[in-house]
């Protein structure tokens, strides 16, 4: 385990780039996948077709494609950008079909006379989502949400791979094929530092569902 | 409150205040609403009845456009529907609306399901709000459950917060959408002595509803649907006693037999 030891700092680096694309990659796709779902459950047409169109067009495809289409089609049409900003955008957008669908799912657990009784007494549509629907959603929002947001840090990794640089991915990367280390030790270390940004997440995850359920 | 109430509506008893002209509605193949003309004039209790798929839950929804309609009009105080947007939540908070199924809103209290929409649209202070709405929920015989939530109260209570819900809106007309079909027989009463209330304080209301003591006691007119299309309108007396239509005949001779 001296490659991991010996590379603590490299480690230490990796991780944070990781848990930085995480970070960035959450709230992205939280903010974007809300604006969504808000556009699908929506009363005007356009932005319902808006929504469904989005969804339908970036959850069939893989990550990896979000990913060149960002870094390698964009700059051909002349948006340039680094490959972290690209990369972290191929994430946000990715994961924001799969958020918005988490969000539609708890709308649709939300009886529909509960939006009804909201409209009929003169709330807009905003308001009965924040006021009526979203409260009442959160509860069995949670859950899947919650394991989107988990995939979502575990496809950082493939972001990183495709060449972000410095991240968990990249130090493995680094010191097996540029540093001659055996690959086991090396990447078992890589397994650990995802594991501390995974296993925390599911327990807050574990921890916000046993509140929300007792809250009524 | 009552003062607040009573005046307005009152005043110009008598002018048309809902109008429906030409309304057509379809489900799909179902043709749901029938060349409907219907003219409700402030003040006037009337009461839709008719069997189950007349048609009389989807009149009543058309008229705070919580369904659309295909063609026709409909005004509200010589005002269209809006389509949608601000405008339709304006109207909406002029026309109260009770639910079958009450449809409270279960994660706040009754307090909170009472001055959600005075804070919320009419911005209202809180303890405005809040002193209104205890004053409703008193004078709908709920008054000691303003903490609770929703589901630790019976149907019949659940029912007459629905109410005050809408009537804290101070709406210009209400909308009854059969209120007691999903109550207890011994919760019906307490609910239909809150309507009756109601219509004795001179509100425009709209009942669709299956119970014909209450369309006796307090309906200006008995408006009789069938398969989407107005069949019969007369007062309470003459339609129960002497119902012209033979669908109207028919209809009340299965619901009053027993």
């Amino acid at each position: 385990m001296d490659a991991v030891f010996n590379n603590m700092d490299l480690f230490w680096s990796g991780f944070l780039r990781s848990l930085g694309i995480c970070l960035w990659g959450m709230v992205g796709s939280l903010i974007l996948g809300t604006f969504i779902a808000a556009c699908r459950v929506s009363p005007i047409p356009s932005l319902r077709w808006f929504g469904t169109s989005w969804v339908t067009l970036v959850r069939n495809c893989p990550l990896t494609v979000v990913l060149f289409f960002m870094a390698f089609g964009l700059p051909e049409i002349g948006i340039n950008q680094s490959y972290y900003v690209f990369g972290v955008s191929a994430l946000v957008i990715y994961t924001s079909a799969f958020v918005c669908e988490a969000i539609r799912s708890g709308i649709n657990s939300v009886s529909a006379g509960q939006a009804e009784a909201a409209r009929s007494i003169g709330l807009t549509f905003s308001q009965s989502l924040t006021q009526v629907v979203m409260p009442q959603a959160f509860r069995s929002i949670v859950p899947p949400l919650g394991s989107v947001i988990i995939a979502m840090f575990k496809n950082s990794a493939v972001v990183g791979a495709f060449g972000v640089g410095g991240d968990l991915w990249s130090v493995y990367k680094n010191l097996t094929s540029a540093q001659g280390y055996d690959g086991l030790p090396v990447i078992t270390g890589v397994a650990v530092g995802y594991l501390c940004i995974t296993l925390p997440a599911a327990a807050f995850l574990a921890y916000t569902e046993r509140k929300v359920a007792i809250a009524r | 409150m009552t003062a607040q109430e009573t005046a307005p509506v009152s005043a110009g008893r008598g002018e048309p205040l809902v109008v429906l002209s030409g309304v057509q509605k379809h489900f799909g193949q179902l043709h749901a609403l029938k060349d409907i003309d219907l003219t409700v004039t402030r003040g006037e209790v009337v009461v839709v009845i008719g069997p189950s798929g007349s048609g009389k839950s989807t009149l009543c929804r058309t008229i705070n456009r919580l369904e659309t309609i295909d063609e026709g009009t409909i005004t509200l105080d010589g005002q269209p529907l809006p389509a949608e947007g601000k405008e339709l939540a304006a109207l909406r908070a002029e026309v109260g609306m009770v639910f079958q199924s009450f449809n409270l809103f279960a994660h706040k209290t009754i307090l909170e399901n009472v001055t959600l929409g005075p804070i919320k649209v009419r911005g209202m202070k809180k303890e405005a709000a809040e002193k209104k709405a205890r004053e409703l929920l008193e004078r709908v015989g709920v008054g000691h459950q303003a903490e609770k939530y929703p589901a630790q109260l019976s149907g019949g209570q659940q029912q007459r917060v629905a109410i005050a819900r809408a009537l804290a809106m101070e709406p210009k007309v209400m909308l009854f959408d059969e209120p007691t079909s999903a109550l207890d027989p011994e919760m019906i009463k307490e609910v239909l002595d809150v309507m009756v209330d109601l219509a004795e304080q001179g509100m425009t209301m709209i009942v669709v509803t299956h119970e014909m003591g209450f369309a006796r006691t307090a309906a200006d007119r008995v408006v009789f649907m069938a398969d989407g299309a107005i069949v019969e309108e007369n007062t309470p007396e003459e339609f129960f006693t002497n119902p012209s239509s033979d669908r109207a005949k028919d209809f009340l001779g299965k619901i009053l037999k027993h």
